[in-house]
């Protein structure tokens, strides 16, 4: 059996792949907030406080271009529903431990982490300390936000834009799902979702976020009635 | 002012993480319910996917020359066969440069 920091460095290694989108686009935003006018505690607490990459960048944006703290803040608070989600597919590993780990846990979910360690929770059902992994691939990508967006906020856009480097996001999340193409209800699902999204993408509050979803559950709620 | 609006909107992030793991129980969903939930990261990440790849910084559609087009295709085919996340990231992103810098 596994010991908690094997588990914890398989969590590291699954999600290793994905800093390769996650440490460019935390000195991307770093810089950003900088330029926006922003002081470099508070671009950094960000990080730490909200530590939700895509919702930080609108965040500070809205602000700096006058919005209101209510139209920010609900930005913010829509971008990062899609958490909701994950929490409710990771509940079922989550459930036996206790409220204050349950607690701490819940701070490191995050896109590319919840992708992994769903994918490994799924092949290891019922063994113990699974949770490490989680730990494992959240702790990684937490440290590496909170030490690019340092570097960001201190050297500036030091990724030259012409890398385009902001295209390596599709491409991890793509990475990710690769797997499923090979099951068409999956496929399905994915191109209605992502059909959605891009038709919705102007949406207030970049709502896209969470309507494109509910769409994609939505068919494959059908598409499950359907195979019955 | 700011300050303030990053501690609220920090708050509500972490109610969206840590709210059903707390809330949900093991037997609120029911069988069915569950097997719908699989397709969380097929619904999501399209959803992040898609504009990343068809739209630009200001929301409106790519041309279908655009790189980026190339470099997902190359991405999705090199993944399917090879099943291998570096080499998805990898292939996707040498082949968006290629047309880049190379064309």
């Amino acid at each position: 059996m596994l010991s908690k920091f094997q588990i914890f460095k398989i969590g590291f290694f699954d999600v290793a792949p994905h800093l390769l989108s996650v440490i460019p686009f935390g000195i991307i935003f770093g810089a950003i907030g900088i330029e926006l006018g922003f002081d470099p505690i508070m671009t950094y607490a960000t990080s730490l406080i909200i530590f939700g990459g895509a919702s930080q960048i609108v965040f500070l944006q809205l602000l700096s271009g006058g919005a209101s703290s209510l139209i920010a803040i609900t930005s913010v608070g829509v971008i990062n529903s899609r958490h909701l989600l994950y929490g409710a597919v990771l509940s079922e590993y989550l459930n036996k431990l206790s409220l204050i780990k349950k607690l701490f846990i819940s701070y490191f979910i995050v896109d590319q982490g919840f992708a992994v360690s769903n994918i490994y929770f799924k092949k290891n059902k019922g063994q113990n300390f699974n949770h490490y992994h989680l730990m494992g691939s959240g702790i990684t990508l937490w440290l590496c936000w909170q030490i690019s967006t340092i570097i960001g906020i201190f050297l500036g856009s030091i990724v030259p834009e012409a890398l385009g480097l902001k295209f390596a996001i599709p491409l991890t999340f793509i990475a990710i799902i690769i797997n499923e193409l090979r099951k068409i209800d999956h496929l399905i699902v994915m191109i209605v979702s992502g059909l959605a999204a891009t038709f919705f993408y102007n949406a207030p509050f970049k709502s896209y976020i969470l309507i494109s979803p509910l769409i994609g559950l939505f068919a494959a709620y059908l598409i499950f009635k359907f195979k019955k | 002012m700011t300050w303030t609006s990053i501690f609220i909107a920090g708050f509500i992030t972490y109610l969206t993480r840590m709210g059903m793991i707390i809330l949900i129980d093991k037997d609120v969903f029911n069988e069915n319910f569950r097997k719908i939930l699989n397709y969380v990261p097929s619904v999501v990440f399209p959803s992040i996917i898609f504009p990343g790849v068809l739209l630009n910084d200001y929301g409106t559609l790519v041309a279908i020359t655009d790189p980026k087009i190339y470099g997902a295709l190359t991405a999705i085919i090199i993944g399917f066969f090879s099943r291998n996340v570096i080499i998805t990231i990898a292939s996707g992103l040498a082949s968006y440069w290629f047309i880049i810098f190379v064309f």
